[in-house]
């Protein structure tokens, strides 16, 4: 049987985890993007925005992530795409983070108080000016934790990605398991790595809340 | 009083305004002249604050018809309602400033993106008008700083700074403990007194009667009687009045 050190061991989770924090970047931005978006046209009262992006996010939300890797690997396959591992993940994922960010979004907004609103409209604000200058700051604020908390969500959530063939960590840890025969090992590092992802981003969340809340 | 002929600079024509089933405003005229001071007083519900909201769109009316200086309101023209609303300023009962600013960035951010007014320029607006509602040091106190006396100053600078021709106060010392209505009420009048056409919604009978020129006293959605304070306070000709005056006593 073949021998494997620590470090050998540790080197292909790294490898993996790369691919992890990849495509949670590519579900964060992507999915900011587009939940912003989403945000923006149901603020500015567009015509449908509100109905089609309550339908986005009911469909996105009610749903499970795993079933939504598969429709876009092997259901777009089926209609005649052929998508690689790494589209129908990062598509999938940024739409479910898309559908949960404008709804955490929508609600810090409407937690700031319609006296904001009014103030500012009475000011002569343009909509667009009343968002980025008065609500959206204030809003921030609100947003850092809920957006942290899902943030490390979907940090987790790329483990799923591994049924669709993508290699993640996750993925990386079982088959390195399977080879070694060393279940505890492997899966307690796999464990510390994803902490060691995801903590340095709760750190950073607070101290991004503390700096916005000196600002008064 | 003026030396210039006054002109109109609110009219209201039979303005109607429903919420829901409930109509709060059954056919309001009314005609404000430049400089004039008017204090709206009435019973709660009576639709006194709702008629200020919608001299300034905040509220959107069902039906009649309402002009400030000369130009009818259209709610869902963008650029008519900028306009609009750089013509009225509004002060409100809870303030509402922005907690995120420091009282100074409060009062330079609406001349700076309506008006273009930028740098030491607006600066220099802003430290003029705090000094004329007397927080002159105030300048970068955040309003968490800030007794509510003075939130309410900042608030009532930040509106003046866009220059309105009519200055809408939706019961600006109700929420105020007493011993801090009468720094705001000072400015009020300081205000009046230099020609701004003030339209208040108060409780406070005494200032009404100093500095109004005019007193209307709603009920149910009417205007149900008008006239000068002496006139309505102590000749009041309708039992309705009567009965709202002898309730404040």
């Amino acid at each position: 049987m073949v021998d494997f050190s620590l470090w050998d061991i540790v080197r292909n989770l790294l490898l993996a985890a790369r691919w992890t924090l990849v495509l949670s970047l590519i579900a964060f931005v992507g999915g900011g993007t587009l939940g912003l978006a989403l945000l923006l046209a149901r603020l500015a009262k567009w015509p449908g925005a509100e109905r089609s992006a309550r339908i986005f996010v009911e469909i996105f939300q009610g749903t499970p992530l795993l079933m939504q890797l598969f429709l876009c690997y092997f259901g777009l396959a089926l209609l005649g795409l052929e998508v690689s591992a790494w589209v129908s993940a990062s598509l999938a994922l940024t739409l479910y983070s898309a559908a949960f960010l404008t709804e955490i979004w929508r609600g810090c907004v409407n937690a700031i108080p319609r006296g904001q609103w009014e103030a500012a409209a009475s000011l002569a604000l343009s909509l667009g000016e009343q968002l980025r200058h008065v609500i959206g700051p204030q809003a921030m604020r609100i947003a850092i934790a809920p957006t942290v908390g899902f943030l490390v969500q979907v940090i987790k959530g790329t483990a799923l990605a591994s049924v669709i063939g993508f290699i993640e960590l996750t993925k990386a840890g079982s088959m390195i398991a399977n080879a070694t025969f060393q279940p505890f090992l492997i899966y307690g590092c796999v464990a510390l790595l994803y902490f060691a992802m995801c903590y340095p981003i709760s750190l950073g969340s607070r101290a991004l809340e503390r700096r916005l809340a000196r600002r008064g | 009083m003026t030396e210039t002929v006054s002109s109109p600079i609110v009219v209201i024509e039979a303005l109607r305004k429903r919420f829901g089933a409930l109509e709060v405003l059954k056919g309001i005229d009314l005609t404000v002249t430049q400089g004039e001071v008017i204090a709206l007083i009435g019973r709660s519900g009576s639709g006194k604050s709702t008629l200020l909201r919608c001299i300034n769109g905040l509220e959107r009316f069902d039906e009649g018809r309402l002009e400030v200086a000369g130009q009818p309101l259209s709610h869902d023209d963008p650029k008519a309602m900028r306009a609009l609303r750089q013509k009225v300023g509004m002060v409100f009962q809870s303030f509402n400033l922005f907690p995120h600013l420091s009282a100074g960035r409060n009062i330079t951010l609406a001349p700076g993106l309506v008006l273009g007014q930028k740098g030491s320029v607006a600066e220099a607006t802003a430290r003029a008008l705090l000094a004329k509602v007397g927080l002159a040091d105030k300048m970068d106190a955040y309003p968490d700083q800030l007794s509510g006396g003075q939130q309410q100053r900042v608030a009532i600078a930040r509106s003046l700074a866009m220059s309105p021709a009519v200055m809408l106060c939706d019961e600006i010392t109700s929420a105020l403990d007493p011993e801090l209505v009468g720094e705001v009420l000072q400015v009020v009048e300081q205000l009046a007194a230099e020609g701004m056409t003030l339209l208040m919604v108060t409780h406070e009978m005494g200032f009404a009667r100093k500095v109004a020129d005019r007193v209307v006293f709603m009920h149910n959605g009417r205007i149900h009687e008008q006239g000068s304070p002496d006139r309505l306070f102590d000749h009041p000709e309708t039992p309705e009045l009567r009965q709202f005056l002898a309730a404040l006593t």
